[in-house]
């Protein structure tokens, strides 16, 4: 596991996570996690069903307070400064699991919003930057729909062309393949890889879906419900070939390296 | 080998015990289970468990089973647990394969995903006392109220920031807002005060026919609605309809990580959400009161002319003669203070909670007896301070 000296001291460091420790209430989900996210970087939050992956992403965007520790963004410590907070929320896109599209409101007022809230642009302007963002998660022409008209894999899209409206810094997925089949899993997986390529933007997704993991992680975090904290960090073939925790090597391989062990 | 006690046979289910020199105790399982029939009782093995002569070991025989389903698994886990009591091994080697299975998922589940301790026995073993339930509620409820006085105090700073021009709030959704409480409301208010405003007329016209004084019927009808009832009943319908509304929307936007989506971009939901739907109310409140006053004296005006025989115009003039500017203003005010009330009510109780469908449900539910608790109590108030200040 990657140790962090001064978090200013490394240039590509996006963000840096000290001593965390997540829970609820009385009860301790993750403690003492220390890594840090590398500028541009696609880092991939993984783990067993109930290992606390959600939890930390929402410790991350501010939904979650930690119970110690500190989360900092370039050189912000966003778990005390409070009132910088919003500036650097503006800069990040989160897809939450559902889409979390408003539902109240039309795919286009969904991502048009952030456009008029943050921006200057004029109504023609944001209706164009609109079906720009529209058309590059394939759902040009659903500019009026509601979303209780769209299917679930569509909100989503929908929901990733609202994170991306105001071009952020630092993307976060929820679960981004969860509920899609494996051909648009696959399709959403290329279109992660182009946003970093294209945006440059800081990705970090949290996902259990091995193919996902393999074939966009640069780098992994493994977090363990039974420690309750991060037991691996690193790319997820150098982890497969490296790593002698059997808990890691049972998740990377699907349980099959439980048999592999069993036979002579 | 001696074959004993048959234990269950409801139908075609069977549980045969042998004892067997080598093997310890056979447990035949017999028939068709089936979970419709219920769990069989595990009592008569128990009992075999005890006395003297226990086995060392339990082995199952299948030879005779038929089918199977989840009754069996069930049995045969909690033969497992009671053998486990009592230090007998048990070999499931007999059992079909897929329940073999199952009893493997079942068992490794139970050491890998238990809970720690402390949630266990916070969610099972605790039957507090009825001193302890006494301090648990006093606890809760100062924890409610806190909650108010935090949200309060969040929405007190978003109207600050709305006076200095920096809340984010759209128009667009104020005029959604304002629309949904006023327009939409017209027609349940009009009903309900114009039957009211009738009703008063009726109560008033008996007692007032004894006096021969029937057109007092007038000043009754129209200070009660004017003082008291046009804002009392307006405010009771949109806390019905409004308050309960907020309470829903607010918290089903939570459960679907709407608010979650705002707050992540920056924007604050209290400014966002919660002050349209309040400016709307409060602003559409004393406008609502003002047409169910009306409404209300039509209704009673109806009331004289059909029943008592008292002309529209005799009943205006004294309507006008008896209702004040004082009577008449003091019922917008507490209208708009009913109206600050309910929005008060339906914000707080979308916000606070679980993130649940469930959850969603009780919100409303809390949103709309608060909302009427709260009238009630302010209206009871608004009548010692009237008359204190002799309005
Ligand atoms: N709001 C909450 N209140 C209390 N406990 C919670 C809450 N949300 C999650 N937990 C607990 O935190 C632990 C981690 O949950 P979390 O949702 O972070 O897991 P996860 O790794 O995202 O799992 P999955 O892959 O199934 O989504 C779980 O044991 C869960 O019981
Ligand atoms: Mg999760």
């Amino acid at each position: 596991m990657e140790r962090n000296g001064k978090h200013s001291a490394a240039r590509s460091d996006h963000i840096v996570v000290r001593n965390l420790s997540l829970g609820y209430g009385e009860r301790l989900i993750l403690q003492d996690l220390n890594f840090s996210i590398r500028r541009g970087e696609i880092f991939v939050i993984m783990g067993g069903s109930g290992s606390g992956k959600s939890t930390l992403l929402r410790a991350l965007i501010g939904l979650v307070e930690p119970l110690a520790g500190e989360i900092f963004y370039g050189d912000l410590n966003f778990t005390t400064a409070l009132e910088e907070r919003e500036r650097v929320l503006r800069r990040i896109g989160v897809l939450y699991q559902g889409g979390a599209l408003w539902s109240s409101m039309t795919l286009a007022e969904n991502v048009g919003l952030p456009l008029a809230e943050f921006t200057d642009l004029g109504p023609d302007e944001i209706r164009e930057i609109v079906s720009l963002k529209l058309a590059l998660v394939g759902l040009k022409g659903f500019e009026d729909f509601y979303p209780n008209e769209l299917s679930g894999g569509m909100r989503k899209r929908g929901g990733l062309a609202r994170a991306i409206a105001l071009d952020p810094e630092v993307l976060f997925f929820d679960e981004p393949s969860s509920g899609l089949d494996p051909v648009s899993a696959r399709l959403l997986d290329d279109l992660i890889l182009e946003l970093r390529a294209s945006l440059g933007a800081t990705i970090i997704v949290v996902t259990h879906d091995l193919a996902s993991i393999f074939a966009i992680a640069d780098r992994a975090l493994f977090l363990d419900p039974e420690r309750k904290t991060a037991t691996a960090l690193g790319h997820p073939k150098e982890l497969l070939a490296n790593s002698t925790d059997p808990k890691l090597r049972l998740f990377l391989t699907r349980g099959e390296a439980a048999n592999e062990e069993a036979k002579p | 080998m001696t074959v004993t006690s048959v234990l269950s046979s409801a139908n075609t289910r069977q549980v045969e015990i042998t004892r067997d020199a080598s093997l310890g105790l056979v447990v035949s399982l017999k028939g068709r289970w089936r979970i419709g029939r219920g769990l069989p009782s595990v009592e008569g093995i128990t009992d075999r468990l005890k006395d003297d002569s226990r086995p060392e070991k339990i082995v199952f025989d299948t030879t005779g089973l038929e089918s199977w389903d989840t009754s069996l698994l069930a049995f045969v886990v909690r033969l497992i647990g009671i053998c486990r009591q009592h230090g007998i091994r048990v070999e499931t080697e007999g059992l079909p394969q897929g329940l073999k299975r199952l009893l493997e998922l079942v068992e490794s589940d139970e050491d890998r995903s238990a809970p720690n301790e402390e949630t266990v026995s916070k969610k099972t073993e605790f039957h507090p006392s009825l001193l302890e339930r006494v301090g648990l509620r006093a606890l809760g409820f100062y924890a409610t109220w806190t909650s108010l006085l935090e949200f309060i105090g969040q929405v007190s700073i978003a109207f600050a920031k709305l006076l200095l021009g920096k809340a984010r709030m759209r128009f667009s959704d104020l005029v959604v807002q304002v629309y949904g409480c006023s327009a939409r409301a017209l027609g349940i208010v009009s009903l309900i005060s114009f039957l009211v405003g009738t009703i008063l007329a009726f109560m008033g016209a008996v007692q007032l026919q004894q006096f021969g004084a029937t057109i007092y019927v007038a000043d009754l009808v129209g200070i009660g609605i004017a003082r008291d009832m046009g804002a009392m009943m307006t405010a009771i319908i949109m806390a019905g309809r409004t308050g309960a509304a907020y309470a829903a929307e607010l918290g089903t936007m939570r459960v679907a990580e709407e608010i979650d989506a705002l707050q992540t971009m920056g924007i604050a939901p209290i400014e966002f959400l919660v002050l349209p739907r309040f400016i709307a109310l409060v602003v559409m409140m004393p406008l609502l009161c003002l047409y169910a006053d009306f409404l209300g004296m039509v209704g009673g005006a109806s009331v004289a002319a059909g029943v008592l025989g008292i002309s529209f115009r005799a009943y205006f003039h004294r309507t006008a003669a008896a209702v004040t500017l004082g009577s008449m203003l003091g019922g917008l005010v507490k209208a708009t203070v009913y109206g600050v009330l309910i929005a008060l009510a339906g914000c707080w109780r979308g916000f606070q909670g679980e993130a649940s469908s469930a959850a969603v449900g009780s919100a409303t539910t809390a949103a709309v007896v608060d909302a009427i608790v709260w009238i009630v109590v302010a209206c009871g108030m608004f009548a010692f301070i009237f008359r204190i200040l002799n309005i």
